[in-house]
């Protein structure tokens, strides 16, 4: 059994939603943003996204496509993010990851798959791939025991729901609002309808995604969801302490950790 | 041509599932796929619908001006080494480009689906013109998302939209050009889709765009080639049009597509020579990937991350093509050519010079791209060329490359 799927039962037997935390790889730099990952396990983060910061990120509000931006102007590259993703697996802490479909498909799906996953890589979210697209994807993933995990929105009508969900593994990315990534003053309603109605077809856990930022908002939505993923608080954390990021990173770690224990 | 092209439609048959061969498809975030679903529900139910062709015949005639007239350029023929130079007016229609036969089929697309707000990317600027006038005639609110670099070197248009009534939003992230633009509208109709239609200004993004802008445009290849056989009796060798995105060259390609004796040629922008790195001929200079919805040719580095294309052409400047055209390229019913800024001002200049005509410099691509043709194949040939654009918006441009003092 993979980490994640072991964490989800030991969050479900404490009776909590387990958090997970996103950073772009490679921001500020490599070695940076393998620091701040650190940081963000040791402040309560159960799971770690990484993302490929790539040049046109639809689904990404301005601060992640600031943090993108800095990460390629560092000199992120998919061969430097593979040594994130090999050192944060290193950590014990289940690792995924986060890319528009383009940078795999220009790497090689296959060979991604099996660098990615030699690495320690777990699962990837891939929010641009239609599961029209995914048939090899789904193939790879299928062998080498790599969690698929597609996101769906509150607009995705129920039959399709449906068809996606049981394409997922690991968990279900919903996103919580129809928009873009980035913190938000309240998680729109919409997230616990959208969680409910994939309650009623599948078993898969589900974590809710896009505009979590603090510790109250994740306690909200820990109500309903089976993980809280949060990125850009993060990233903003990074942001208003450059020169040193950590301290601030962690306490807004732990700020969120509270929040998925406190149903 | 009495008769009314728009109930001519070609259908868009040969997209299987939305993919022409490994092309097109859909890549996009999950909460766009209910929109795009109702889009291509709504399309197909309205291009049988006789009183959707109808209305859509009466504005090509009573608003657009089509069918826009064949212009034979004699004297630009002596540039093209003696070869037959026929000139479709896509310049003519109103607005002055090719663009606005997508609008006004996508606006009544809109007005059917019950949307009231509609955004756009552009370039150059013309796809937003023509967008913001058919929201003024429609009354619908319209946004337009253009790059801050375009901004600044389409001025006119800036203006042209705002007087129509348009909301210009200047993008400032990546190359502040158009792949940004594109990249700003699909971030505002994820989030306002249920209120908003993306009205995608050329053949690329996820399906049923290829196809759907794709037929709105097949009109000029539909009386392009009736308008030919009356004035030459035969069909011509070849088809020129420039290509960016590539709605213009797909729209008088694509009703000879089945003519096995018409070469078809897309122009590239190609900047400041391919072997520069610095252009946007994406089939001639770059690779198969996913960009904005769909595989298709892309420029891109070794990790999948799109180039930023060059060229003087603001409507080229694009590191993406519609996916039909990387088919068309693969299969070889197509060729595509790269012609560079100088090469493309040279021939802007004597189209001026010789025929009377300002063409837009995308255009002018086109026109170089006949000038190198004429010569191969003798004055016995007849080259057919998209007049896609008028160069009006482009007086800034050319006057600063020319050296005209303004």
């Amino acid at each position: 059994m993979s980490l994640l799927s072991e964490l989800f039962i030991r969050t479900r037997a404490e009776n909590r939603a387990a958090l997970i935390g996103y950073l772009p790889a490679g921001f500020p730099t490599q070695e940076m943003s393998i620091k701040v990952i650190k940081a963000m396990i040791e402040g309560g983060v159960d799971a770690v996204e990484i993302g490929f910061p790539y040049s046109d990120p639809v689904m990404d509000g301005p601060i992640i496509q600031e943090a993108a931006e800095t990460a390629r102007a560092a000199g992120i590259t998919m061969k430097k993010t593979l040594e994130v993703v090999r050192e944060v697996a290193t950590t014990g802490a289940p690792t995924l990851m986060m890319t528009y479909w383009n940078p795999i498909d220009r790497y090689g799906v296959e060979r991604y798959a099996e660098d990615f996953h030699a690495a320690g890589m777990e699962g990837v979210i891939t929010p641009d791939l239609t599961f029209e697209e995914a048939d090899e994807w789904l193939g790879l993933t299928d062998r080498l025991g790599l969690h698929p995990i597609f996101v769906v929105a509150p607009s995705t009508a129920d039959e399709r729901l449906k068809l996606v969900a049981s394409k997922c593994s690991g968990f279900i990315y919903a996103a919580s609002t129809m928009g873009v990534t980035g913190a938000r003053t309240s998680v729109s309603s919409a997230a616990s309808t959208l969680v409910e109605r994939l309650r009623a077809i599948t078993d898969t856990p589900v974590c809710v995604g896009l505009g979590v930022s603090n510790g109250e908002q994740a306690a909200e939505v820990a109500k309903y969801a089976d993980g809280v993923i949060v990125g850009s608080a993060f990233v903003k954390a990074v942001l208003a302490h450059p020169e040193d990021p950590l301290p601030g990173v962690r306490a807004v770690a732990e700020d969120l950790a509270r929040g998925v224990r406190n149903r | 041509m009495a008769k009314s092209p728009a109930s001519q439609l070609i259908t868009s048959s040969e997209a299987i599932d939305g993919h022409f061969g490994p092309y097109g498809g859909r890549f996009v975030p999950e909460a766009l796929i209910t929109a795009l679903d109702e889009l291509e529900r709504t399309y197909n139910a309205a291009k049988v619908d006789p009183a959707f062709i109808a209305e859509l015949a009466e504005l090509n005639a009573t608003y657009i001006g089509r069918p826009s007239i064949l212009t034979e350029a004699h004297n630009f023929s002596k540039e093209c080494g003696g070869a037959r130079i026929l000139l479709k007016r896509e310049d003519l229609n109103h607005t002055g480009s090719h663009k606005i036969n997508n609008v006004i089929g996508q606006a009544l697309i809109t007005k059917r689906m019950g949307k009231k707000r509609i955004i756009a990317e552009t370039g150059a600027g013309q796809h937003g013109v023509a967008a913001a006038t058919a929201a003024a005639l429609m009354g619908f609110e319209c946004v337009v998302y253009m790059g801050a670099e375009d901004i600044r070197r389409q001025s006119l248009n800036v203006a042209r939209m705002k007087l129509l009534g348009a909301e210009v939003v200047p993008v400032t992230s990546g190359s502040q050009t158009l792949k940004d633009a594109l990249n700003e509208a699909m971030r505002d109709w994820v989030t306002n889709v249920a209120t908003t239609h993306y009205l995608l200004g050329t053949v690329a993004g996820p399906h049923p765009f290829p196809t759907m802008v794709r037929d709105f445009h097949s009109v000029i290849g539909i009386e392009a080639r009736e308008q030919v056989l009356a004035l030459t009796g035969k069909l011509p060798d070849a088809v020129l049009a420039c290509v960016g995105g590539g709605s213009n060259a797909i729209g008088i390609f694509h009703r000879f597509i089945s003519d096995p004796s018409v070469r078809l040629i897309g122009l590239e922008a190609g900047g400041d020579g391919i072997d520069t790195g610095r252009h946007a001929s994406s089939i001639s200079g770059g690779s198969s990937g996913v960009l904005h919805g769909s595989r298709t040719y892309v420029l891109q580095d070794e990790d999948g991350q799109t180039i930023e294309s060059h060229s003087i052409s603001a409507g080229l400047d694009y590191p993406g093509v519609g996916p039909e055209h990387a088919y068309l390229k693969d299969m070889g019913r197509a060729e595509y050519r790269s012609v560079t800024d100088a090469q493309a001002m040279e021939a802007f200049s004597l189209l001026s010079r010789t025929e009377g005509i300002i063409p837009a410099i995308e255009t002018a691509h086109a026109l170089y791209g006949a000038m190198v043709l004429g010569r191969e194949l003798g004055p016995d040939a007849t080259i057919l060329i998209n007049l896609s654009g008028r160069g009006d918006k482009d007086v800034q441009t050319a006057a600063a490359w020319f050296g005209i003092e303004l």
